[in-house]
């Protein structure tokens, strides 16, 4: 075995949430203990978190706090975890919404015969796993957790999810594990390419991109092309995308925060790990193509969104479109551009946690997810109304928010080489706009009305009742959601403002990354 | 005198300071945003005192602009462009965008003209929001929309520029949309921030193509490298830039968004959408003088964009009933003066930013007027309504009127000075061009005289017609004087109405004070008519347009209703010359088919094909049963789906 300082802090980041699962799973029978317990264990990995991050010198070098075991030795397999600053910051914002999560579920309801104890330890479950796909620096590692990644998932949405969870959960398992599937034979072949050249097969990711990268391009585009297949599920890219909307729209809130805002992150921290270094040829070769099917993401995802009915199916599409952002921020091979992307992927993960938590408020509140349920909250609930219109002018990038950092960091560094696919993706910057003010004025804009928050005669499903009947009894918000709400607010202004924390410490990565395609002077 | 050399000329010396009076200038923004943080956060505790801290954190930054201005005048020329640096906002390796603050004579300019006028309507707003529950969370965006705006002019750099840009936009939108029982507030606020989104696309592709060309998008750097740019870059970015100065300052083809901005409380449109934020796109083109000065197409097509709107606004406003629709089709066709005159260029920059300082003196006292009215009227904005008010608003009457004078040009008030001197430029141009942009400024004064002396005498003079009316919440009218919280407001911005042009424009001492930051002014060697000729065409233009506005509405009783039907101009002047019609058809309408088809493609196409395959791999019938069986078999046929059409498209790539 293997190991560098600070490897005690990454081991701590794996085992805390996977020790917490086994605890509080086995606490099933009492739902409060078991909701302390795993908002401990969530809370103290923040902790340990925030010291990695303190840990890390971007200065030093790319990996850190890493360390090896052998795991399969005919097959060069190792059990070996690290983290670069692009890994870093997913972990961090990992361990940021889990606790957020667990606070948000607090009160929550859960389906039949399903215990807080069972929820938790798989959420706990599917942080360990998450962590570990983002710190795996052994590709096969890599593929083993990238696929264990769902199970947890396919239980939370199957379990206790929506009406139509079994199949959102089923269609959500095949299109990743297939997906996967596909990725398994690349990082196959890979495996023999190594073992060609060095006579010795090896899993080790050092190793196999330095040989990948030199093979030839024809090697290298099947290889590209089975990992950017299940990248591109998971980020999700049209159009490799229609599971999204349903996993989203039935998975339970706290779910689909981790659901959106992180695993989905996987495909994009992908493309930077994998596709980039491994085959950089190939991605060079092919990245018009990445680069239509982003454009065509920002504006196929936008326009989508302005036509949902359902508030969680808004949300996938919304994402939809941001990811078609990072994908042109990584595939533009600038400094600027790139940096944008790893920002955008924790900002995103910082505003889109924030929207899907306010939306699960406004649900929890009108017990409906359909748009048309509500008008004029904002005279019940005018503090929810401020912090959903904050998530939401960070969704669509508002100078002076979080967002605005990475949006403008991936078009700035983007039009100098690819200047037609940004100014198509700028489109995106209005249709963002009429997305989200749409939906802020639907549900809180105007007299209070709508069977979400009304009496009506017609019972749910009115669709744009006046005030009619009683008002709900319904509440602003409360002193818990203000508590997991108030970290998100202080983050979007605060990297609104002061962005270069997360800029610091991702930059080394990122031009390391940029070295591995050619480009060594960071772009331009 | 070249392009080029008159670029050379523009780029000012930059002072670095830090510390002192200007090194601190990051507190004029700090009070309001404070001040809004307070008001927003604090909740219901602060309602008691909200106004006047609100109120407070805008005089203080108008103290601290003013001690600024006059350390300022003290300086020499040279030294009165400052740069201030505060912190590496965004820095990706060459990319270092700084926050950062320029202080100079035209900064100082807006900052004395956004606090000192903005200082004025809050105090005003006191009185006019005070029976408004939500008077002090109004406070608290009233004081972010000031904090916005002061980043956006005085931020030292393109990126800064932006924020302040986006920002003043959302104060915008939430003041819009203040009125939150009113679905027409809600469209209105929705459609100002579309549009202005629009422009900012324009903006944000400028500054894309800065960095992508020069590696920078400060001021300082920018400006000095215009001359390693070809001309084709710098057209391009002049026609970007101008793209967002249109979006937020209701330039044609985006103008349709502000007279619908008039839904908000009558002192947002004073504050917002009349003396400040829609003239941040003048404040854009001239702020970026060394890039226009290098581009004459460029210079150009703003002059062509100033002459069009501000005829389109003239036109319009003849035919609105609307008191608040009149001043804001007012504002549209004034702000095209001033975007006609930095479009002149050398000739012109100063002459604009002029017209905007008095217009901001006097508009925002109509507007206050206006709101006054409204307040005494049950909120009847319908001039039908009205009439006969002069004797029983003594205070409204006389400060309204200076401010119509100034509007219309009458010497020796304000407008006069700032508008016939835009006039005389415009006719300086060469050839067909002053003619045309002569004319057309000329036409639009006289219409303007029209415009406003009808809104005079439908509103102030003639038959008491609401002595017969309910307004329509069923209350009769009973008109009074405002209070002075409202009036002296009033009073004070009517004084500026009076005197300011006269003590901008002797002696040119504001275009001296100005030309560190905006060159020299200059003048025309010969104009298409003789020079001397201009102001006695401009005065009496608008005497006729009186004439004309007296001999058609004030000779008989204003009839309750409008009359209708009426001649196709007046039709066509009344739809707003068609310009939503055209955005509908054009943009609106085709976004929503296509949005429509998409989702159609969405749920029968890429999931539909996905589901077809499956089921036509199945070749069985019975498909909807199966397919809800067939997991495996769909959902494999649909990654297949997608790998056939990425290996295609691969291919088209590789071989194409």
């Amino acid at each position: 075995m293997t190991s560098s300082s600070g490897a005690a802090l990454l081991v701590a980041l794996l085992l805390i949430p996977l020790a917490g699962a086994i605890v509080v799973a086995l606490l099933r029978d009492n739902d409060k203990l078991a909701k302390q317990t795993a908002l401990g264990f969530a809370l103290v990995e923040l902790a340990v978190a925030v010291v990695a991050w303190i840990d890390y010198d971007p200065s030093a070098e790319r990996f850190q706090q890493h360390f090896s075991l052998d795991w399969i030795p005919a097959f060069g397999v190792h059990i070996a975890f690290g983290v670069d600053g692009i890994a870093l910051v997913m972990v961090a914002v990992t361990a940021l919404l889990v606790p957020l999560v667990i606070g948000f579920g607090w009160a929550e309801k859960l389906p039949a015969q399903r215990t807080a104890g069972g929820f938790l330890s798989l959420i706990l479950l599917q942080q360990a796993i998450t962590i570990g796909v983002f710190a795996a620096t052994d590709v096969f590692l890599f593929y083993v957790l990238f696929e264990i990644m769902l199970i947890p998932m396919y239980f939370l949405i199957g379990n206790y999810g929506g009406a139509r969870r079994q199949y959102a959960a089923v269609k959500f398992f095949l299109y990743s594990f297939l997906g996967g599937l596909i990725m398994l034979a690349s990082a196959i072949g890979a495996y023999s390419l190594a073992s060609d050249e060095l006579g010795k097969g090896t899993f080790d990711w050092a190793t196999l991109v330095e040989v990948v990268s030199n093979a030839p391009l024809s090697n290298q585009i099947w290889i590209f092309l089975g990992f950017f297949l299940a990248f591109a599920v998971k980020a999700p890219l049209v159009p490799l995308h229609t599971w999204l909307p349903d996993a989203a729209a039935e998975a339970p809130i706290g779910v689909a925060v981790l659901l959106v805002g992180i695993l989905d992150k996987v495909g994009t921290f992908g493309f930077l790990r994998y596709l980039l270094p491994m085959t950089p040829d190939a991605a060079v070769e092919l990245a018009p193509l990445v680069l239509v099917m982003g454009v065509a993401g920002v504006l196929y995802g936008a326009l989508l969104a302005t036509m949902q009915r359902d508030m969680k199916r808004f949300i996938a599409y919304v994402s939809i479109a941001h990811f078609g952002f990072i994908a042109i921020g990584v595939f533009a091979f600038t400094a600027q551009a790139e940096v944008g992307a790893v920002t955008y992927m924790v900002n995103h993960s910082i505003s889109t946690g924030m929207l899907i938590l306010v939306i699960g408020m406004v649900i929890a509140r009108g017990g409906s997810s359909l748009i048309s349920d509500y008008g004029g909250l904002a005279k019940i609930t005018p503090a929810l109304a401020g912090v959903f219109l904050l998530a939401g002018l960070s969704t669509l990038s508002l100078p002076g928010t979080n967002s605005f950092i990475s949006e403008f960091l991936v078009l700035i560094g983007a039009y100098g080489p690819e200047p037609v696919y940004t100014i198509l993706a700028t489109i995106g910057m209005v249709l963002a706009a009429l997305y989200v003010l749409w939906l802020y004025q639907r549900i809180f804009h105007g007299p209070v009305r709508g069977s979400a928050l009304v009496n009506v005669a017609g019972g749910p499903g009115t669709a744009l009742a006046p005030e009619v009947g009683a008002r709900k009894a319904i509440f602003d918000l409360n002193g818990r959601e203000k508590l997991v709400l108030a970290p998100l607010v202080v983050l979007v202004i605060g990297l609104g403002f002061y962005p270069a924390p997360v800029i610091d410490v991702v930059t080394p990565s990122v031009d390391a990354t940029l070295q591995s395609v050619g480009i060594s002077d960071g772009g331009n | 005198m070249t392009a080029t050399h008159l670029a050379a000329q523009q780029v000012a010396e930059v002072t670095e300071v830090s510390g002192g009076l200007a090194g601190s200038a990051w507190l004029l923004v700090l009070f309001p945003l404070a001040g809004a943080a307070v008001l927003l956060l604090g909740g219901k505790a602060t309602n008691a005192w909200g106004h006047l801290l609100g109120t407070l954190t805008v005089v203080a930054s108008f103290v601290y602009g003013l001690m600024l201005f006059f350390s300022s005048t003290g300086m020499a020329e040279g030294e009165r462009v400052q740069n201030v640096s505060l912190f590496d906002w965004i820095p990706v390796e060459q990319l270092q965008v700084e926050f950062g603050l320029r202080i100079d004579p035209l900064s100082i300019s807006f900052v004395l003209l956004i606090t000192g006028v903005g200082a004025l309507i809050h105090i005003y707003s006191i009185g006019y929001m005070a029976d408004d529950p939500d008077r002090r969370r109004f406070f608290g965006y009233f004081n972010l929309f000031v904090a916005a705006m002061l980043i956006l002019v005085l931020g030292n750099g393109f990126v800064t520029l932006y924020l302040g840009w986006e920002g003043v936009g959302l104060a915008s939108y939430l003041l819009i949309g203040w009125y939150t029982n009113r679905p027409s507030a809600a469209t209105a606020a929705k459609k100002a921030f579309l549009m202005n989104r629009v422009g900012d696309v324009g903006l944000a592709l400028a500054i894309f193509i800065m960095f992508a060309e020069l590696g920078t998008t400060q001021y300082t750097e920018v400006f000095a490298g215009i001359d390693q740019l070809s001309g084709a870059t710098i057209t391009a970015l002049t026609l970007l830039l101008l793209l967002g100065a249109c979006g937020k300052s209701g330039q044609f083809p985006l103008q349709a968004w502000l007279p619908d901005a008039m839904e908000g409380p009558t002192p947002v449109s004073a504050l917002i959408h009349a003396a400040t934020m829609v003239t941040a796109g003048v404040y854009l083109v001239a702020r970026s003088n060394p890039i226009y000065m290098a581009s004459e197409d460029g210079r150009l097509v703003v002059v062509i964009i100033g002459a069009l709107t501000l005829l389109i606004g003239a036109i319009i406003g003849c035919a609105y009933d609307d008191i608040k629709k009149v001043l804001a089709y007012s504002t549209v066709s004034q702000i095209g003066y001033m975007m006609l005159a930095v479009g002149l260029g050398p000739f012109g920059f100063a002459l604009g930013i002029m017209h905007l300082l008095t217009h901001g003196f006097f508009k925002a006292g109509l507007f206050l007027g206006a709101g006054s009215v409204m307040h005494a009227m049950n909120d009847e904005v319908d001039m039908r309504k009205y009439g006969g008010l002069a004797k029983i608003m003594p205070v409204t009457f006389a400060t309204f009127g200076l401010g119509y004078l100034a509007l219309i040009g009458i010497p020796p008030f304000s407008g006069f000075f700032s508008k016939d001197a835009i006039i005389e430029a415009a006719f300086g141009e060469e050839g067909w061009r002053g003619w045309v942009f002569g004319g057309a400024a000329l036409i639009a004064a006289g219409l303007t005289a029209f415009y406003m002396t009808r809104l005079m005498l439908m509103t102030f003079f003639g038959k008491q017609r609401w002595k017969e009316l309910k307004s329509e919440d069923g209350r009769d009218f009973h008109p009074h004087e405002s209070p002075v919280v409202m009036t002296a407001p009033m009073v004070v911005l009517a004084i500026g109405s009076v005197a300011a042009g006269w003590f901008f424009a002797s002696g040119d001492t504001l275009a001296e004070w100005l030309s560190p930051s905006l060159g020299t002014l200059a003048e025309a060697e010969h104009t298409v008519i003789p020079h001397s000729l201009v102001p006695w065409l401009t005065v009496a233009l608008s005497l006729l347009g009186v004439l004309i506005a007296w001999l058609v509405v004030g000779r008989r009783d204003v009839p309750v209703v409008k009359p209708d039907p009426v001649s196709f101009p007046v039709r066509a002047a009344r739809k707003d010359l068609y310009g939503n019609a055209l955005n509908e058809a054009l943009v609106a309408k085709p976004g929503t088919w296509l949005a429509r088809a998409l989702v159609y493609v969405d749920n029968k196409g890429v999931d539909g094909l996905v589901n077809g395959i499956a089921a036509a791999l199945g070749g069985s019938s019975g498909r909807l049963r199966r397919m809800q069986t067939g997991f495996v078999r769909s959902y494999a046929a649909s990654i297949l789906g997608g790998t056939v059409l990425i290996l295609v498209a691969f291919l088209a790539v590789r071989y194409a």
